[in-house]
């Protein structure tokens, strides 16, 4: 009782700002923070930090026929680096990958016309080329199908006007992979323009207009101001760039029907590790193959770090 | 006013960026082009009939409007229910990302607490973890749930992410302190702090946040795929897949399904499209 008119009459006269009254704060602050972390740590643990341990577990564990888990060694590991389809699964993957990465000097073209003095409609131009990364990848899959169909598409069509032969892109084992990459790029350009635009604006104007002055030309002044004080963007988004299209997945399972004799010549890790895991009930080599795939992008990561010294310029 | 503008802009480079600009102009629009013609060949392609769409060589207009099509997707699938499925997963992980990371990233970024830093650090690890390292076991939590072909499996994983922890943390780290002082003499709590003072102050980044969230939401096709076979309890993501089977060469369905599909989400680009770009190039500019 004589405790709480005391505490209340520091409040309201002192507002805490003596070093006797802020000192047990700290403790209180700290359980408030971790109610505030609470939740997210909650379901980080749930579905993310518990799921990662088991995943590690499954990979030396066999499935049951009748449930459960025979711990069984390394031999999923040895079954992943022995199976044919995962090698043609990472080269195409591998292909992706690098097909995708044309969406970067694409996308920097692009940012760098944008940045034109005085040009009208950027904001119009920025919004189109962004439509195709917002659209649902289902749809997007199933339109390029369309437009590549060999009957009745459209691309046969003009590209025929062209004198080039007709084909059936998406089911064709020499073209399906590049038919696929292509749509690819087509989805993510308007993504790194944005990315692009953003870092050509903290270039500052001053820069060309001296290098205009002293008489360098548009695509001089591309090479030695626009792309060096770009680099450290072009780093950043060829990491994100990487990682995603080695993870690729919803475009090809939409555009490969079944039976699509091309299915194999197309089929990523991520599509390899969908079949493993949930049509041929392969659970533990599902496993081991997305651990794999993780150090791959963990080792492709690290090396693009280890290269950046050589062209990435922090100004 | 006259003699400034002058002196700004100099008068003689004009004419030579004039014919740049044509240039540069028929460049961008041939790209705009390439990105935009699919959605008009779709749209156009919906509204022909299947006769018409297998004549070679193609007409582009179509003969007659024909928006039959658009009807039969309704009862070719259970398509309402499945714009609805996609409606309550998109809500639902936008919003428990919204609390969730939003919490997280202020105790983050303006609390101090035993075991911050290498607990911040351990939850950014989960950006660099790929989805099928977790999608097994996050099925068999789901099933142990008893929540397989729900709509709480659809959304539920996807409502905790590091992402947006980490992209909601740089804006509250950039407040000023005085703010959080101030309310605390006026005797505030830390949660009375984050929500009425601290929270609408990063409300651009809350937005950003969630329309990508949106986005990605709205999007996913793995996860649906895996946790919801029953043609009802799908998002139109996975829902659409069926249809490819269904109607192997029936293109005006196919593109008509995809077009509502995919209507919603481009609303909201339209509508929102400064917190799209925000949020991108917020993505690119960190770290």
């Amino acid at each position: 009782m004589s405790v709480f008119p005391a505490t209340a009459a520091a409040k309201a006269k002192g507002r805490g700002t003596t070093a006797a009254g802020s000192r047990p704060r700290p403790r209180k602050n700290q359980r408030a923070a971790y109610l505030f972390i609470a939740p997210l740590g909650i379901g980080f643990a749930v579905f993310y930090f518990w799921p990662l341990l088991q995943t590690f577990a499954f990979s030396f564990t066999e499935f049951g026929a009748f449930g459960g888990h025979t711990f069984i060694g390394g031999d999923n590991y040895a079954r992943v680096i022995k199976d044919v389809t995962v090698w043609q699964a990472l080269g195409n993957t591998l292909i992706y990958s690098a097909i995708g990465l044309t969406a970067l000097p694409i996308a920097i073209v692009v940012a760098s016309l944008l940045n034109r003095r005085g040009l009208r409609g950027v904001a119009l131009y920025r919004a189109l080329y962004f439509v195709p990364f917002v659209t649902l990848p289902v749809a997007v899959g199933l339109v390029w199908n369309w437009l590549y169909n060999g009957d009745y598409g459209l691309l046969n069509e003009v590209l025929g006007r062209l004198g080039v032969d007709r084909n059936h892109w998406v089911s064709d084992p020499s073209t399906a992979v590049y038919a696929i990459g292509a749509v690819m790029v087509w989805s993510t350009t308007g993504y790194y323009l944005i990315i692009f635009m953003a870092g050509i604006k903290g270039i500052p104007r001053d820069y060309h207009e001296a290098a205009e002055l002293d008489g360098a030309g548009a695509l001089r002044r591309f090479f030695t101001i626009t792309l060096p004080l770009l680099s450290p963007t072009l780093f950043f988004a060829s990491i994100i760039c990487m990682i995603n299209s080695l993870q690729t997945f919803d475009l090809i399972y939409i555009m490969m029907a079944e039976k699509n004799p091309a299915i194999g010549d197309t089929q990523s890790i991520v599509g390899l590790f969908y079949k493993w895991a949930f049509i041929e009930n392969a659970q533990g080599a599902a496993a081991a193959l997305a651990f794999l795939l993780m150090l791959l992008i963990a080792a492709l990561t690290f090396l693009q770090f280890r290269l950046q010294k050589r062209w990435v310029h922090y100004g | 006013m006259a003699e400034t503008s002058g002196t700004q802009a100099p008068p003689a480079p004009r004419r030579r960026v004039d014919a740049g600009s044509v240039a540069t102009h028929a460049v961008l629009s041939l790209g705009a082009l390439v990105m935009v013609f699919p959605f008009l060949w779709q749209l156009l392609t919906a509204l022909k009939t299947l006769a018409e769409t297998s004549r070679v060589p193609p007409t582009f207009l179509p003969d007659r409007w024909n928006w039959s099509s658009f009807e039969e997707v309704f009862t070719a699938l259970p398509f309402r229910e499945m714009l609805t499925n996609s409606a309550i997963n998109t809500v639902g992980r936008t919003l428990g990302q919204l609390v969730f990371c939003s919490l997280a990233a202020y105790a983050f970024a303006r609390m101090r607490f035993r075991g911050r830093d290498v607990l911040f650090a351990l939850f950014l690890s989960v950006l660099m973890v790929p989805s099928s390292l977790l999608v097994l076991p996050q099925y068999d939590i789901i099933q142990r749930l008893g929540l397989l072909n729900s709509t709480p499996a659809l959304f539920l994983p996807g409502m905790f992410s590091a992402f947006g922890t980490f992209m909601l943390r740089q804006f509250f780290l950039a407040l000023p302190k005085e703010l959080e002082e101030a309310a605390r003499i006026d005797g505030a709590g830390s949660f009375r702090i984050f929500r009425s003072v601290m929270l609408p102050l990063i409300r651009p980044a809350l937005a950003a946040l969630a329309v990508i969230t949106a986005m990605w939401s709205w999007n996913d096709l793995l996860w649906p795929l895996v946790v919801n076979t029953d043609p009802r309890e799908m998002p139109i993501s996975a829902g659409l897949t069926s249809l490819e089977g269904q109607y192997e060469t029936n293109y005006p369905v196919m593109m008509a399904g995809s077009l509502i599909a995919s209507l919603p989400m481009l609303l909201v680009y339209v509508f929102l499209q400064r917190h799209f770009v925000q949020s991108v190039a917020l993505s690119g500019s960190k770290s």
